[in-house]
């Protein structure tokens, strides 16, 4: 009985302030967002470029401040154009991708810390780098619904090239299809993605979003559809877990989110009935006939 | 006979940086025949495939397709590619049935939504393959020559006219080698036309109407018997590409 009420607690006592209410809204809706999203990216190995976008985003945030614009259109701004600037560059020189990646993420991170020191804003750097889901303003969730809106629709739409790229992408070339163009659509929705967590995590842990969900689903099946919604299911939890347990305990709110995600690899990784480490091991030592 | 050959490459060169792939290329395959690609590893014949696709350009010649640009024969759905098993995601999560409608997507909407015909043809696919039992196992779950098969079998759903085929012997047990055989067999005898690249020079003579010795450039091209002759056969191998010996027997 005890325990029963302290779970209920637990629950709904979060819940009476309406601050909490928009945080777990936007934390939830990030998580599902960046839980489809990150099928692909691990699927892709796109990982380096998660973490690239999201960091490229800061002098788009800080110049919004400026500009007095809304966030998402200096973030999107920056996070494509160093997308299009490492695809630019990776073609016309020698140097390979990931130090492209490398070298264009960097200088755009480095230039957000610079204005950042000559801008006075309102917003704290601290928001910005590791989130403040708990201080979202209406204008702010507005911004996250619209373009989580936008990212899942054009998902729903182009899920199986997408899939088709991702798996095969000369075939896709042979059928007829634009890999490029599919490859494009990819990098932009990573860049949308991106802004829609920037507030529920910030933008250190951005990458782990797009990332953590769709590793932890592969883990756990060898269907596509079921990756989807298994990413979508344990990122959801764990927004919703984040937010709550942060509120209890007061601790960092990206920060919970993103350990309860890995949190959820980890026994993946360990217990997936089919993939993971202890499996494997039974396999080696008792060989399968078959 | 008025219709435009399916595959008609004329004088075409391709380099990789500075290093020359092809050179001076001519081929010439009638509409409904088959023709074999041979030639050591590194001797271009992926190259060409991938010329022949539109991936890789060439420094100058003339591609036509059923007498289209690559371009307007890959929409129209002409032309169907079997990769190298190296070139595949194993590990991808997706069952072998998913794969194969993979071959339906340029019958298909812009959602690419299954239809029932769509399904039919997988089934009908699955079941010339021999892969019916196995429809539902992931695809790296299969051995090499099931995972050929369900590749054939998502080349066979597309009903393209005209098959590139690389390498579809490499690696396959004797069982999935007379399945393939028998499939590419049946799809001549429908009026497809397929360019095969192969080390297995055994199944030229059966399979094929004519046959290109490549290294680089066109050694030969003839009827497999002209092609397969040993002295023919030795010149390829004088000229052996520098990175990569010989690794075929005649």
């Amino acid at each position: 009985m005890d325990t029963l009420t302290t779970l209920t607690d637990f629950f709904t006592q979060p819940l009476q302030f309406a601050f909490v209410q928009r945080a777990l809204l936007v934390a939830v809706v990030a998580g599902l967002v960046c839980a489809v999203l990150s099928c692909w990216m691990t699927l892709m190995g796109w990982s380096l470029m998660g973490d690239a976008v999201s960091h490229a985003v800061l002098p788009g945030v800080v110049l919004s401040f400026v500009l007095g614009a809304p966030f998402a259109a200096g973030a999107l701004a920056f996070g494509a154009g160093s997308v299009a600037l490492i695809g630019t560059v990776n073609r016309t020189s020698r140097v390979k991708e990931d130090a492209v990646i490398g070298v264009v993420f960097t200088a755009m991170f480095a230039l957000g810390l610079v204005l950042i020191s000559r801008v006075p804003t309102q917003t704290d750097l601290s928001h910005i780098l590791f989130g403040n889901v708990l201080g979202v303003s209406d204008t702010d969730i507005a911004q996250i619904l619209t373009l989580a809106t936008l990212v899942l629709a054009l998902i729903w739409y182009k899920h199986r090239d997408l899939t088709l790229y991702a798996f095969d992408p000369t075939h896709a070339h042979a059928l007829g299809l634009h890999p490029r163009r599919l490859e494009t659509l990819l990098l932009g929705l990573l860049a949308v993605t991106v802004v829609v967590a920037l507030q529920a995590v910030g933008i250190i842990l951005v990458v782990a979003m797009v990332i953590t969900p769709g590793a932890t689903a592969y883990l756990l099946t060898d269907r596509f559809e079921h990756m989807l919604a298994i990413s979508a299911a344990i990122a959801t939890s764990a927004a919703a877990l984040g937010v709550l347990t942060s509120f209890h305990l007061n601790i960092s709110t990206g920060g919970t989110i993103v350990l309860a995600q890995a949190g959820a690899f980890a026994l993946a990784y360990l217990l997936s009935p089919r993939h993971g480490l202890l499996a494997r091991r039974r396999r080696r030592t008792r060989p399968a006939h078959t | 006979m008025n219709t435009p050959p399916a595959i008609h490459v004329t004088n075409t060169t391709v380099h990789y940086g500075h290093v020359l792939a092809l050179d001076n290329i001519d081929l010439h395959v009638e509409t409904g025949t088959t023709c074999a690609l041979l030639g050591t590893n590194g001797s271009g014949k992926s190259t060409l495939f991938k010329t022949i696709l539109g991936l890789t350009r060439p420094d100058h010649g003339h591609i036509r397709i059923l007498g289209h640009t690559h371009n307007k024969a890959r929409r129209s759905g002409l032309l169907t590619y079997l990769p190298q098993s190296e070139q595949v995601d194993w590990t991808f999560p997706l069952r072998v049935r998913d794969v194969i409608m993979m071959g339906r997507y340029g019958h298909m909407g812009p959602r690419r939504r299954p239809r029932p015909t769509d399904h039919q043809a997988v089934d009908q696919a699955l079941e010339q393959t021999g892969l019916t039992q196995l429809a539902h196992r992931q695809i790296g779950a299969l051995s090499g020559g099931q995972r050929k098969r369900a590749f054939l079998a998502r080349a066979l759903t597309q009903n393209a006219d005209i098959l590139l085929l690389d390498e579809p012997f490499a690696g396959v047990d004797k069982n999935s080698e007379s399945t393939i055989i028998d499939l590419l067999l049946h799809m001549r005898a429908l009026g497809h036309t397929l360019l095969i690249s192969t080390h297995d020079l055994t199944q030229v003579p059966t399979l094929c109407d004519q046959a290109l010795l490549l290294q680089r450039r066109v050694i030969a091209h003839g009827t497999p018997e002209q092609v397969l002759r040993p002295q023919t056969l030795m010149q390829a191998f004088e000229n052996p590409t520098p990175q990569k010996g010989p690794t075929w027997t005649p």
